[in-house]
């Protein structure tokens, strides 16, 4: 198990630009994923540390070897592919023992890591199969495997999941998790599903357009987004953003939109001021809009319920509030019909500023 | 039921049964005009579907009284050498061309179909000044170098068609196991290329079997020459066509090009589609 420093990582083909500047230091047994939509970067990043893309600039560290020119079969890493690239004319046994082939390791020991994989993905009993008789689940398990007999220092995975149907990526997002724990090794993870990447990573990279957005926890991404980027991508639904105007009055800072006006907290409202009456960009959360019984100036928003999409453990309320569209998510107990007029509670707490130019948050 | 059948007899056996007849009349005319007499062939009042005296003595002509025997030794060696040298060629250069991405790789695969359209007729004369100077002149390995010029764009083209259809990530992945290059090439592509590689073996096979122009334009001595060239210009003379025997040979010369089909068929098949079963 080894960290992984990434240096001012670069990769053009030709004119474009795949990856810039990218800096990153992956602690030793660190599970970090990288997110971002497709085309942001995030895949070619993870290519250039498993040494099949070269690199253009910068450097690449597995501990303290540099391996910008080892070939990828030297780097000691294993990665799992998105459609998992089983060899189809080997059994699962022979899949699993390729690379322990490749490394000339003893019959006695291959059979071992081998036998000792399948357990532990209890897999056992599917050694004898080929790949194209097995279901897309033990597939991933088999592909996982591969990668665990290895012991390699780092491993890569490349969107592993996206194959699978939605009740089995839950299932094996937990499975990969403990196994995580298990096996305690360093994890570089490539996902586009945000849930994917909150639920998995102890920290996530939110990649754009080849450029890095933001790296941290979680629950620091969620929270204190860097950008309205990041705020978009991480959570679901997509955090309501709205065009307002920064106003002062009653010694307080206020934002104004079509449909409602809200007041900024005082904690929040201090580095404001170069923006009063300027335009900015208002962000609120769902889950921070709840139903409110009786209006109370600057917290509350009336709006018009255009949509109501009932979840289970919540309700997507499709509203109206002036010109401009919200979603709110709120208790499934709570009583709305459609083309109803309602109040909602705006959680003054978690709202975000964003810069209406350069998007980056203000608060 | 009895509606059915007939549906299925019109739709499906009816006609398959005209086409195996269509595809196997030319056999059984070979074969019926091998066995007739001299005076049966030539006797127009009688039903050429039928042998009315049946005789070995087309055989015992084509065996004993030309070197036949030698011929088809001559056409199997051409035939299997020059297949050998082009399938490994192609190989190599189908993969290096569709895999390896090189600056020129697009205009070198071009170049090589390009080289393929040229027809025989137009390159057999500088050829033969190339077998002349290489003092090749009359000898078998003649025909073993010039087939690949044709053989090699054919099996090239077959077979990146087949490389293409396999996952790259599959190579990257055995990469990544800790291969090397060749050994991905080895262990990963060719056996998943299985089929592709005998569509192409089989194709080259047969051309070089059959192939005329080149082996009458560089062959004259009758111990040399191959089966087609052998049969035409030893069994017809002048204007004489000696049926009987011309017809023996040609089915002899016939029957390991079927049997290469009907023993590959399903890979060859598979191979043409470039169907890759996971």
């Amino acid at each position: 198990m080894a960290k992984v420093t990434l240096e001012n990582i670069s990769k053009h083909f030709n004119e474009v630009v795949a990856v810039q500047d990218f800096n990153l230091e992956i602690e030793d047994k660190e599970f970090v994923v990288l997110v971002g939509p497709s085309g942001c970067g995030k895949t070619t990043t993870l290519r250039m540390i498993a040494g099949l893309e070269e690199i253009t600039q910068g450097n690449i560290y597995i501990g303290d070897r540099l391996i910008n020119r080892v070939p990828a079969k030297d780097r000691d890493i294993a990665m799992v592919f998105q459609n998992y690239a089983l060899y189809p004319h080997m059994t699962v046994y022979q899949n699993l023992a390729f690379s322990l082939e490749m490394r000339k390791l003893s019959k006695k020991e291959i059979d071992e890591r081998v036998k000792e994989a399948a357990d532990l993905l209890e897999i056992p009993e599917l050694l004898h199969r080929k790949p194209k008789q097995l279901s897309g689940g033990q597939r991933q398990r088999v592909a996982v495997g591969r990668t665990i007999v290895r012991k390699p220092q780092v491993f890569l995975f490349d969107e592993p999941l996206s194959n699978l149907d939605a009740k089995l990526r839950v299932q094996m997002r937990g499975e990969l998790k403990k196994l995580h724990e298990r096996l305690s090794s360093t994890i570089i993870y490539v996902t586009h599903d945000q849930v994917e990447a909150m639920t998995m990573g102890d920290r996530i990279v939110v990649m754009k357009d080849g450029f890095v957005q933001q790296v941290g926890k979680p629950l620091d991404l969620y929270f204190h987004p860097i950008n309205k980027f990041v705020a978009g991508f991480i959570g679901s639904p997509t955090m309501n953003f709205i065009e307002t105007r920064l106003i002062a009055s009653d010694n307080k800072l206020w934002v104004e939109a079509d449909g409602f006006k809200l007041k900024i907290p005082e904690e929040k409202a201090r580095n404001l001021q170069n923006y009063i009456n300027k335009k900015i960009t208002f962000g609120i959360r769902p889950q921070d809009l709840s139903k409110a019984s009786a209006p109370i100036k600057g917290e509350t928003i009336e709006a018009f319920v255009e949509i109501i999409e009932p979840i289970g453990n919540e309700i997507y309320l499709d509203v109206k509030s002036g010109r401009d569209s919200l979603i709110a998510s709120v208790d499934p107990k709570t009583k709305v019909v459609p083309r109803q007029n309602i109040l909602l509670q705006a959680n003054l707490e978690n709202i975000h500023l964003f810069d209406i130019e350069n998007e980056n948050a203000l608060l | 039921m009895y509606e059915s059948f007939w549906r299925k007899f019109i739709k499906f056996y009816l006609p398959l049964v005209i086409f195996v007849i269509f595809l196997l009349f030319p056999f059984y005319w070979m074969f019926n005009t091998s066995l007739k007499p001299m005076k049966e062939l030539y006797n127009l009042k009688l039903n050429p579907f039928y042998i009315h005296q049946p005789t070995l003595e087309n055989v015992k002509t084509l065996l004993f009284d030309t070197i036949f025997v030698r011929w088809m030794y001559n056409t199997f060696f051409v035939a299997i050498l020059s297949t050998v040298i082009s399938l490994g060629t192609s190989l190599l250069a189908a993969y290096a061309i569709q895999r390896l991405k090189f600056k020129t790789s697009g205009p070198t695969g071009l170049a090589i179909f390009f080289g393929y359209l040229i027809p025989p007729t137009i390159l057999f004369i500088p050829l033969a000044t190339i077998i002349f100077k290489l003092k090749l002149w009359d000898s078998l390995w003649s025909l073993v170098l010039v087939y690949p010029t044709f053989l090699i764009p054919f099996c090239t083209w077959l077979l990146m068609g087949y490389f293409k259809s396999i996952p790259k990530e599959m190579e990257e992945c055995a990469m990544i196991d800790g291969a090397s290059r060749l050994k991905v090439f080895w262990r990963i592509v060719i056996p998943l290329c299985l089929p592709g590689i005998f569509s192409a073996g089989i194709f080259a096979f047969t051309l070089s079997w059959n192939e005329f122009l080149y082996a009458l334009a560089f062959i004259s001595t009758t111990e040399s020459k191959t089966v087609p060239i052998g049969l035409v210009t030893e069994l017809v003379r002048g204007d004489v066509y000696h049926w009987g025997p011309l017809m023996t040979g040609a089915l002899l010369a016939s029957v390991p090009v079927a049997l290469v089909y009907s023993f590959f068929v399903e890979h060859y098949v598979a191979g043409l589609t470039g169907a890759l079963k996971e």
